[in-house]
């Protein structure tokens, strides 16, 4: 049986699907089979963020609605072979989506893969609930300020209220903070909350931070998950969050600010 | 003081009519057919079950009456009482109805006049007036049924507790969460969503945290923001509770 993960927050723009991207490569390069659905049918922006936008004939919808088989609606990573695509639907919206059908689908991807990754859309309708409804794991994607910490705190409790495994009373999701386009330095300014201020109230198990890196938009234009930028501090915040959660003990980085030594200093001042 | 009290003002005394007013919630029906009542209950109770278990009910068959259509009552209140809503009146119903709603020992509410021809021989009003007594007994037994609350997960924004009795957070209460209690409410954890204690109207509540940074609290209605709150107030352990129609917060 897979794992089914959904990367979710509530409030857009703040990293779902560059999380969602990194986290399915990350997995697929540590041998795990992976595959990486796209649940924001009418914006659909996975396909770009993994640069296989050219390769989509048949999407999830077209899966939901029988009118194409899984295999031929998933795209096999050209990069990593054990890292597989799901897209969205440009062309259709969110109500194309049945709870039923995408349970159907989930089932049969459960079969053939360890981990399922369901990007949600942001919002809590109908593609962010049905993106979470059938989860084991939660990946919440916040970003230092306050209006994302609260549209993650009801996000959670959605979670906690509305998923499948609550409905049936079962052991709930499991949920993990990751906390992205963190910046150190304003943060000791007082100008963004710090981690501390964002587990005050959402108070969760965090895999990893991420920080604020020109490398994310250069990987997300160039259809590279920034995993792979080994080079790039995001790309080693989200390897660190892939090993984390496969259960390997990984300090935290990029919480501090850097130390600014001489050299740094020499060199800054360049 | 009336005539009548002083006449007993040197026994104690144990009984006491006055007018009230309740609210309860009125089941207008519109269809006879009993499986679609049930299932579109179900539905409505599914949003808020906390709400609805134990609910008083009015049923409304004004509309049927009107239409010439009767609804099998018996089967409506078994089907009722089995979703856990207690039936305690009808209205609007026919001659017929009436009778068997108070076998059941469902009060009958004669206001509005009835399709069929008036009746001569009237049912007698004192009759009528015992009837309803009795079938109050089983909307106070429900009041008095206190239910209690203790909550030991995050109570997240958005979310909603209801409670018929006291409420009991070992959690913290995050912005945008509410809880409501008809009892006292009581946090120990920090407090930053809204409190409502005695919303059915006991000024007796109190509301008791330990880390007070809410949004709001309110004590049967009567209500105050953090805007207003003094200063010297936030983060500390309070008791709130009303004294003569005003909120107050006391640090403990």
């Amino acid at each position: 049986m897979a794992r089914i993960i959904v990367v979710t927050s509530g409030k857009g723009g703040v990293g779902k699907t560059t999380t969602s991207a990194a986290v399915a490569m990350g997995l697929a390069k540590k041998g795990h089979k992976t595959v990486v659905i796209d649940f924001d049918v009418g914006l659909r922006n996975l396909d770009l963020i993994l640069g296989c936008e050219r390769r989509v004939v048949y999407d999830f919808v077209n899966v939901i609605h029988n009118e194409s088989t899984l295999n031929q609606a998933l795209i096999r990573d050209k990069r990593c072979g054990e890292l597989y695509i799901l897209p969205a639907s440009q062309t259709r919206d969110k109500d194309a989506l049945t709870e039923e059908g995408v349970g159907r689908v989930l089932e049969e991807l459960s079969k053939d893969f360890e981990y399922i990754i369901c990007d949600s859309p942001a919002g809590i309708e109908r593609g962010a609930h049905l993106a979470m409804y059938f989860a084991d794991d939660a990946f919440i994607v916040t970003n230092p300020e306050v209006s994302s910490v609260r549209d993650s705190d009801r996000m959670l409790g959605i979670l906690a209220s509305k998923s499948r495994r609550a409905e049936k009373g079962e052991e709930p999701i499991k949920e993990f903070l990751l906390l992205s386009r963190y910046s150190p330095e304003r943060v000791k300014l007082g100008e963004m909350l710090s981690v501390d201020d964002v587990q005050e109230i959402l108070s969760l198990h965090l895999l990893g931070v991420v920080p604020e890196s020109k490398s994310v938009l250069n990987a997300s234009n160039s259809g590279i998950p920034v995993i792979l930028d080994e080079q790039s501090d995001a790309g080693q915040a989200y390897s660190d969050i892939v090993a984390r959660y496969l259960g390997e003990d990984k300090p935290h980085r990029f919480i501090d600010a850097e130390k600014k030594g001489l050299f740094g200093k020499l060199f800054r001042g360049k | 003081m009336s005539i009548d009290s002083t006449l007993i003002s040197n026994q104690k005394v144990a009984v006491e009519i006055k007018s009230s007013a309740f609210n309860i919630p009125a089941l207008i029906l519109s269809s006879h057919s009993i499986v679609e009542i049930k299932q579109q209950l179900q539905k409505k109770i599914l949003q808020a079950p906390e709400f609805f278990k134990n609910s008083p009910l009015l049923i409304e068959l004004h509309e049927l009456t009107e239409q010439q259509v009767e609804i099998d009552l018996r089967s409506l209140i078994k089907t009722l009482r089995s979703l856990h809503l207690i039936p305690i009146a009808i209205s609007g119903a026919t001659r017929k109805q009436n009778s068997i709603a108070i076998e059941l020992g469902i009060a009958v509410q004669t206001k509005h006049i009835l399709i069929e021809p008036p009746v001569v021989e009237k049912i007698p009003a004192v009759e009528e007036v015992t009837e309803k007594i009795e079938s109050i007994e089983p909307l106070t037994k429900t009041v008095s049924e206190i239910e209690n609350k203790l909550i030991m997960q995050p109570v997240r924004s958005g979310q909603r507790i209801y409670t018929k009795g006291d409420l009991t957070v070992l959690a913290p209460v995050n912005p945008g969460a509410e809880l409501i209690a008809e009892g006292n409410i009581h946090i120990y954890a920090p407090m930053r969503g809204r409190a409502l204690a005695g919303v059915q109207g006991n000024t007796k509540s109190c509301i008791f945290c330990s880390d007070l940074q809410a949004e709001l609290v309110s004590i049967a209605g009567v209500y105050r923001l953090s805007e207003d709150f003094d200063k010297s107030l936030r983060q500390k352990l309070v008791q709130i509770y009303l004294h003569d129609q005003t909120l107050l917060i006391k640090k403990l």
